[in-house]
């Protein structure tokens, strides 16, 4: 029986000939990503070598990355402290993959990492994130683990006690309608499949849509598979991904490539063909609570954002742009734009989309996780309505637990955004 | 034994367990206080220190969903409680199994608020309504963390045979 790429990536760094889903494995892990949570993981690090005489360092610090996104610029002196002592423990320990908060070399976690090309093909690549699964748009197998968790593994380079997950095979054909892309199939997947429809396994993405995809999208479908409660997504790592990694990430050298063997074994195996999706909306308050836009289109909303670690790269900002040049967003609508990175920022600012965002009226901000997760700016008020490019869609997600969170691609966001209601991008732009 | 004290639906997130707002908390002596926060009659009765330790919590599917935030295990588990849910979202049972939290995986369970529940081996027992449920056991590699005490001395003890080990090598 042969193997998934998950399986063989997981043999590989467990030094074994074969796994397959089932098996207890011990990866050694070739990335581990740490946000503001570090103050946290640090806490658990020194917590292990209590008592033990040993000097607490990290195994390598030249696999230890950490990144400032959720609240930046700190938000309070609660967080400025924190990023102090997670400073500090980083000049300490030499950790190198360090992104602090600065206009040139910060942003999300999620988009620092592959442009900064530390995620290659067929390598294990752990965060204290959930969207960690977005780095399998690159070939890695990459998930995400509690603060305790990441304190292990930096102790020991290794993830303990990891169970090998089965795998759903997702075929995908087709080319998208205009106005339709990556984030539509992925909401219509995980419409499909539920919230908890892949939990504790890996979604492997393939066919010719695919194949065809950038980099760019691949992050989107990866980055919500944590949605279907996956524990990675997966693209197998093939032309594009080199393609990615010399060009956008100054990675120079072939790239392995990992393909899953013809008769590898799947738990599942679910087809799409895109060529008749429309545009999905997630509506509140579980992201597998999807709808076509047309079911949903007239809802009037408060506030729009464009941007976040699923929907924030230059792709997707110039299909907002594209709609909002020369319009206005509509009165009674705040619209909010914070880009993934200050790389992607300034490539926008070269483009001239930030003027054109600016002149539309909306509020551009500075990269980061910003309104996604209710913790830094962007908050909504009782009741209120919000349409978001971002992934998730909870009770109380972006600050207010009495408001509605609804979640789309760019091309509805900025649609909706100039009426002011939900509206299909489709109408009146064939 | 314990008494129900919240009864949930399918897909409550790690944002209604411990709201993202409060995520610059991080001591385990110091989250408890935001335990579901934004539903404030229960988290009142909480930090009034009006549920008594080992209550119980019963959920649907997929509880803990979302962002990895390791404070919805801590806080949950500073109040002694305990978990039955239909299942639990991958990273939550880690981090439950990590930290010590109290979780018990019963499909079918069904309870009301205010029933007497109680955990015997492979079975949960609604005391109230007399029915009983079968336990999905964890598997053997998650086990060996809980036998150890939690994840911290389980790592605690591999680093110390990795040390022998190199130092005899």
């Amino acid at each position: 029986m042969g193997m998934t790429v998950v399986e063989k990536i997981l043999a590989r760094a467990s030094g074994r000939a074969g796994v397959r889903a089932g098996d207890v494995v011990e990866p050694a892990v070739d990335l581990a990503m740490s946000h503001e949570n570090a103050a946290l993981v640090i806490n658990q690090f020194l917590e292990i070598y209590g008592g033990t005489a040993l000097e607490p360092l990290v195994w390598d610090p030249s696999r230890v990355a950490i990144i400032f996104d959720h609240r930046v610029p700190a938000e309070s002196a609660k967080t400025a402290s924190n990023h102090k002592r997670v400073r500090e423990f980083v000049a300490k320990h030499a950790i190198s993959k360090f992104h602090d908060i600065r206009g040139d070399t910060g942003g999300i976690c999620h988009q620092v990492l592959p442009e900064s090309g530390y995620v290659r093909p067929g390598s294990v690549v752990v965060g204290t994130d959930s969207h960690t699964t977005s780095h399998g748009a690159l070939g890695a197998f990459a998930f995400g683990i509690g603060a305790t968790e990441m304190a292990s593994v930096w102790a020991l380079g290794a993830a303990l006690n990891v169970e090998v997950p089965g795998t759903i095979r997702v075929e995908v054909t087709g080319d998208f309608p205009p106005f339709v892309g990556p984030k539509d199939l992925i909401l219509h997947l995980i419409g499909r499949i539920s919230a908890q429809g892949a939990n504790f396994k890996v979604i492997e993405f393939h066919g010719k849509t695919i194949d065809t995809m950038s980099t760019s999208g691949r992050l989107v479908l990866c980055n919500m598979a944590v949605e279907a409660g996956a524990t990675s997504g997966i693209v197998p790592a093939d032309g594009e991904t080199a393609r990615y990694l010399r060009e956008e990430a100054g990675v120079e050298g072939p790239q392995p490539a990992t393909a899953a063997d013809p008769d590898a074994s799947y738990e599942q195996i679910v087809s799409i063909d895109v060529s008749s999706l429309v545009p999905q909306v997630a509506c509140p308050h579980t992201v597998d609570n999807v709808k076509p836009v047309t079911e949903v289109a007239g809802t009037k909303v408060d506030q729009v954002v464009i941007g976040s670690c699923t929907n924030g790269r230059l792709d997707d900002l110039e299909v907002a742009a594209g709609i909002l040049r020369g319009r206005k967003v509509a009165r009674g609508t705040r619209m909010l734009i914070f880009p993934a990175s200050g790389k992607i920022y300034a490539q926008a600012l070269r483009k001239g989309l930030i003027a054109d965002f600016m002149a539309a009226g909306a509020v551009v901000m500075n990269p980061g996780c910003g309104p996604c997760l209710g913790v830094h700016e962007g908050a909504l008020g009782d009741n209120e309505t919000a349409l978001s490019t971002t992934n998730r869609n909870f009770k109380g997600r972006m600050g207010n637990s009495s408001a509605s969170v609804y979640l789309c691609s760019p091309a509805v966001a900025a649609a909706s955004a100039l009426e002011g209601v939900i509206t299909d991008p489709r109408k009146g732009r064939d | 034994m314990g008494k129900v004290v919240l009864k949930l639906e399918d897909d409550i997130s790690t944002d209604v367990i411990y709201p993202g707002r409060y995520m610059a908390t991080v001591l385990p002596s110091e989250t408890p206080r935001f335990a579901f926060a934004d539903m404030t009659d229960f988290n009142g009765a909480l930090t009034a220190g009006r549920v008594p330790p080992g209550s119980m919590i019963v959920a649907g599917k997929n509880f803990g969903c979302g962002s990895s935030r390791e404070q919805a295990v801590s806080a949950l588990k500073g109040h002694e409680l305990t978990i039955v849910a239909h299942s639990f979202a991958r990273i939550f049972l880690q981090n439950a199994i990590n930290l010590g939290l109290r979780i018990v995986t019963a499909p079918g369970i069904e309870a009301a608020g205010g029933d007497e529940i109680s955990v015997r081996g492979e079975t949960v027992v609604n005391e109230t309504s007399g029915a009983s449920y079968p336990v999905v056991k964890l598997p053997q590699a998650r086990q060996a963390i809980i036998d150890a005490g939690g994840l911290i001395p389980f790592t605690r003890k591999r680093l110390l045979q990795k040390k022998s080990g190199d130092s005899h090598n």
